[in-house]
């Protein structure tokens, strides 16, 4: 187990040496990242000392080290509109990406486990084609549309719900359906094809060999197995929705990290955008490390294989 | 047919049955093509190639003499001249809406053979090659997947500076990864065949026997890949489109007719946000239904994926 956690720890740093390598190469194969660092409208003489000051004029080795240093102590810079630390920034939204993250998990938790789960039981029947179409619109529909029909119906037509921002409840629901719709559809197909796998195995047989009731077989022995890598997805999707919600953050007018991007992109705040995408490769890293950790302990034909 | 000499008539006999298989053949290939994908798809097709002729506007330009934001024609008050109304800066929106079909089909059709490309190249060496190539790809693959798609994507948007070809490759660049897991896969457990051992053992080259044994046998799977990767990159370039990193205006994407639109939400001119939403949600639709049948069709393997 020590030795597994050791070789997954370092196969996770260098994922997160071969990130850094990368987002450093892209901003100086692109262009001057000069021009990105100086606000908009700056002299010749302001690009050169800012060029000075952030080290630009030496040798890209150099100059990667001192990018991997600011990394590693959290230095991401200051963003040019806020004047504020961008981890500073990205920290201090976080916890209103959370908030709606964890909604939507919920929301595609509802649609997703338990459609799953019945089109698995009722493998080949009306029920499946039912969840096999639920799947395919989870795909096929943006989030960012159905937002935007969500808000026409429930805002402005019916007038039930409150159009964007934050607030009560009623504010969370239409921003967490919008983010958590295509999550469910992912959720329903693993959800699917996990629970048809178990209810193949030799101890499923078993179980209804013994007579167990059809429902005791399905929620005790079938469904608690196949809710595992059901569980690994849904913590992986949370991270995504965490730093991937932009468009439905910035339809909803949801003050998250997904917003703080939106904002970066728009006026042009270079070290803003380039710290958000840092932080969110870390964290995926990370939970991608926790979650083949936790694999392994509960499982130990993973860590034993290879 | 009496000028038929009887020597042409029996010179053509054996042909007769032999056409008439193969018009069984191609009846019966014809009556197993999806129909509900292919009747929305060649519409889109036929519309995005012949934009310049359905069109009835410029749609980078103000129709002359009309309002902004005027309403359809079933709505009252509609100008019999722009059909689905006009937009902000008073531009006919069917027009636009026909020519974002091209963009929109553009970019998901070589955005996917960009990310198919580089994602089979770098699966097929990495698979066939193994030893430090293979670490070293793999640990790449592993580093960019790390990254949600759409975040990477805008960051790389925002730094080479939005135009359609920028954004053909920058998602290209983004999927790959998934292409470069699943062929690495199959060419592992291809390596060990008969015949890639035979060949290698009858002193074919590494390139050889990639060209020649490995990359047709792993073309099915990147078809099918490359039809469920076509609607994500076209929902991922409207979202971009939408951000305003996508597509530059003028230029006609549905992304940014979405965005266009969603100020007038409020008022209840619904139809500016709805009807770019419907064609991008149809498109997708279409095609994931066409590589549901694909992969039926060609990889029994990855008919659960």
């Amino acid at each position: 187990m020590g030795q597994f956690i050791i070789r997954r720890t370092f196969y996770a740093l260098i994922s997160l040496f071969i990130l850094s390598l990368t987002i450093f190469a892209i901003v100086r194969l692109t262009g001057d990242p000069v021009t990105l660092l100086a606000e908009p409208g700056a002299r010749a003489e302001d690009l050169e000392r800012l060029r000075a000051e952030w080290g630009l004029d030496r040798s890209w080795p150099v100059q990667y080290l001192a990018f991997a240093k600011n990394i590693i102590t959290g230095e991401l810079g200051k963003s040019f509109n806020y004047q504020m630390s961008v981890s500073t920034l990205y920290f201090q939204r976080l916890p209103a990406s959370l908030e709606l993250a964890l909604a939507a998990t919920l929301i595609s938790f509802i649609i997703g486990i338990p459609a799953g789960l019945i089109s698995a039981v009722k493998v080949n029947t009306g029920w499946d084609s039912v969840g096999k179409v639920v799947a395919l619109f989870g795909l096929a529909v943006p989030g960012f549309w159905l937002g935007l029909v969500l808000i026409l119906v429930f805002s402005v037509w019916l007038r039930w719900l409150p159009t964007s921002g934050t607030g009560g409840i009623l504010h969370l629901i239409m921003p967490s359906v919008a983010l958590g719709w295509y999550f469910a559809a992912s959720l329903l197909r693993l959800t699917r094809s996990s629970m048809l796998e178990v209810l193949r195995s030799e101890y499923i047989k078993l179980a209804r060999l013994k007579g167990l009731p059809g429902y005791v077989v399905i929620a005790v022995h079938a469904f608690k197995n196949a809710l595992i890598p059901v569980m690994t997805l849904a913590g992986i999707n949370l991270v995504v929705m965490i730093n991937a919600g932009v468009i439905i953050e910035v339809i909803f007018a949801w003050p998250g990290i997904g917003r703080l991007l939106y904002e970066g992109i728009f006026q042009r705040d270079f070290p803003l955008v380039q710290g958000v995408v840092i932080l969110a490769g870390i964290m995926i890293v990370l939970i991608n490390l926790i979650i083949d950790i936790l694999y392994a302990y509960i499982d130990p034909r993973i860590r034993l294989a290879r | 047919m009496a000028f038929v000499s009887e020597q042409t008539r029996s010179l053509f006999a054996g042909t007769a049955p032999a056409l008439a298989g193969l018009r069984r053949h191609w009846m019966r290939v014809a009556g197993q093509l999806p129909v509900l994908p292919l009747a929305i798809l060649i519409p889109f097709l036929l519309v995005a190639a012949f934009a310049d002729v359905i069109a009835p506007y410029d749609p980078t330009e103000p129709i002359p003499g009309a309002k902004i934001f005027e309403p359809p024609f079933w709505a009252e008050g509609a100008n019999p001249a722009a059909l689905l109304g006009t937009d902000f800066q008073s531009r006919d929106i069917l027009s636009r809406l026909i020519y974002g079909a091209r963009v929109s089909l553009i970019v998901g059709v070589m955005g996917t053979i960009v990310a198919g490309g580089i994602g089979t190249t770098l699966g097929v060496l990495s698979g066939y090659l193994g030893g430090w190539v293979d670490q070293a790809i793999m640990r790449v693959t592993d580093a960019w997947l790390a990254l949600p798609a759409l975040v990477f994507a805008i960051f790389l948007a925002t730094m080479v500076g939005p135009s359609m070809w920028n954004i053909i490759i920058i998602l290209g660049a983004v999927y790959w990864t998934r292409y470069a897991r699943v062929i690495r896969g199959e060419v592992l457990s291809l390596r060990e065949r008969e015949f890639v051992k035979l060949s290698e053992i009858a002193g074919a080259s590494s390139a050889r026997v990639i060209l020649r044994h490995v990359v047709p046998n792993v073309v099915n799977s990147a078809m099918v890949l490359a039809s469920l990767t076509i609607g994500v990159v076209i929902i991922a370039e409207a979202s971009l489109s939408f951000l305003g990193v996508g597509v530059p205006p003028p230029e006609p994407a549905w992304g940014s007719m979405l965005a266009d639109g969603r100020s007038m939400l409020m008022v209840g001119d619904w139809w500016l946000t709805v009807l770019p939403g419907l064609c991008i949600m149809m498109v997708v639709l279409a095609t994931q239904l066409m590589g549901d049948w694909l992969r039926i069709r060609l990889d029994p393997q990855l008919r659960n994926m």
